[in-house]
């Protein structure tokens, strides 16, 4: 080791210590956390009603651009439909996730009755894929890395299972069904419990799971590029960027795949609500 | 340790509020944005996909059901050629061995036939040759009874005794009936 890397080590390293202590890694909960603002600039509008914040933060907004993005989307190609049997373009792309989601979540996990899910299903997809791509966009914000909105996804999941086997199988009948075949009579009072619990800790592993992905690769990512600023040299930065490229890579793949995991879990969590049997 | 503390704080609390932490009015927008595409998507995307998709899996179920009836009907077509053919064949062969043993019959009747004609023939020759031959011998006969008479006239002509004259006589029948 010459001199001179020996000098940049230590100062990169005092650099760092600099920074921390100033509390300088702020700026990445920054981008992560929801703003009162879009794009760090536009200042959006603050609503308070019967005591609730209701206002308009750049994650409402980010899910409002899914909701215009998707319907925008999917009017044309189911327009696309009435014009011609024979998909073509973008028709094509959406046909095949959507007979995915078909085909390959709600029909072997839920079987019989897997038709009347399958809107809900197919929305949860779209909408948490949408905007967990929104999220990897220049000036875009992960609206699924807000704990918020991953714990309200899961919430209407919870409902949707609950209601798809209350009225599969009556509000005794499913409550009854919860508890396995097979079970010793002095352990049903604990396993009733168990069971109940159940139902509660899957969407809640749905939330987490969602928001920790999303949030995690976006912080990797901003902790690599801010390597260059906290060690205040340029040398880092190929090797930041290369791995941030790496994260960023990943996290498009990260992105299919917790959209995928999200709904794949819901929908087996119903076909176990539904099919209360096995 | 400050450093480390500090970050931490960040994730905790800070004026947006932390990362674990729930924001009730947040929740409520996302139920509001997400039963709103729900609702949305469900009217006038995904049953108008999901029913174009059932009805071409449909079609194609359909078309590919209709394609094998037709193939088996088209099988069924080619065996039913092969058989006529074969019958026509079989019948052709018939055909063949019946005008076969027709001519065969034909022949051999044609064959009797001339063969009864031509004995007839050589019967009717052979009887008009005896007739030919009877007649050429009653003519000779008569020829030799008018040489006989000639050579009598001869005889008497010269006038021979009548023992001589016999004897010549009997000499020359018995020279014609010689040849």
């Amino acid at each position: 080791m010459n001199e001179t890397t020996v000098k940049t080590l230590t100062d990169s390293l005092h650099t760092a210590s600099d920074a921390a202590e100033q509390a300088e890694t702020g700026w990445i909960m920054h981008h992560i956390l929801d703003s009162n603002e879009l794009f760090g600039v536009i200042p959006l509008p603050q609503i308070h009603l019967f005591g609730i914040d209701l206002s308009i933060t750049q994650h409402v907004v980010f899910m409002w651009i899914a909701l215009v993005i998707l319907t925008v989307i999917f009017t044309a190609v189911s327009k696309s439909y009435s014009k011609s049997f024979v998909p073509r373009g973008v028709t094509n792309f959406f046909e095949v996730l959507v007979v995915f989601v078909r085909d390959e979540i709600a029909k072997p996990t839920i079987q019989k009755g897997y038709e009347k899910f399958l809107p809900y299903l197919l929305t949860v997809f779209f909408f948490i894929l949408v905007c967990n791509f929104l999220g990897m966009v220049p000036f875009g914000a992960t609206a699924t890395s807000n704990i918020s909105v991953t714990a309200t996804l899961a919430i209407i999941s919870f409902f949707v299972i609950q209601i798809g086997g209350i009225m599969k199988n009556g509000l005794f009948g499913y409550f009854k069904g919860l508890i396995p075949h097979g079970v010793p009579f002095w352990l049903l009072p604990i396993m009733f419990v168990v069971e109940l619990l159940g139902l509660f800790t899957k969407p809640f592993a749905l939330a987490i799971r969602l928001f920790a992905n999303m949030t995690a690769g976006h912080i990797v990512i901003l902790a690599l590029i801010g390597l260059i600023f906290i060690l205040k040299t340029l040398y880092v930065a190929p090797v930041s960027v290369a791995f941030a490229l790496f994260i960023y890579l990943l996290e498009v793949l990260v992105a299919l795949i917790q959209a995928y995991i999200f709904t794949m879990l819901s929908s087996l969590f119903i076909g176990m609500a539904v099919h209360q049997e096995h | 340790m400050l450093g480390m503390s500090k970050v931490l704080l960040a994730f905790s609390g800070s004026a947006q509020g932390g990362l674990l932490d729930v924001n009730p009015g947040l929740m409520i927008w996302t139920v509001i944005t997400f039963v709103i595409l729900l609702l949305i998507l469900k009217k006038f995307a995904w049953k108008p996909i999901l029913d174009s998709l059932n009805e071409r899996e449909k079609f194609i179920k359909e078309s590919l059901e209709k394609a094998e009836v037709a193939q088996k009907e088209a099988e069924k077509m080619i065996a039913d050629n092969k058989a006529s053919i074969e019958k026509a064949e079989e019948e052709a062969q018939k055909i063949i061995a019946q005008s076969r043993e027709y001519a065969e019959k034909l022949k051999s009747q044609i064959l009797e036939e001339s063969k009864t004609d031509a004995k007839k023939i050589m019967d009717d020759a052979a009887s008009e040759i005896e007739r030919k031959n009877k007649e050429a011998f009653s003519s000779l006969k008569e020829q030799v009874a008018a040489i006989a008479i000639d050579a009598a006239e001869k005889i008497i002509l010269e006038n021979l005794d009548r023992e001589k004259q016999s004897k010549i006589i009997n000499k020359y029948i018995e020279d014609i009936s010689k040849n």
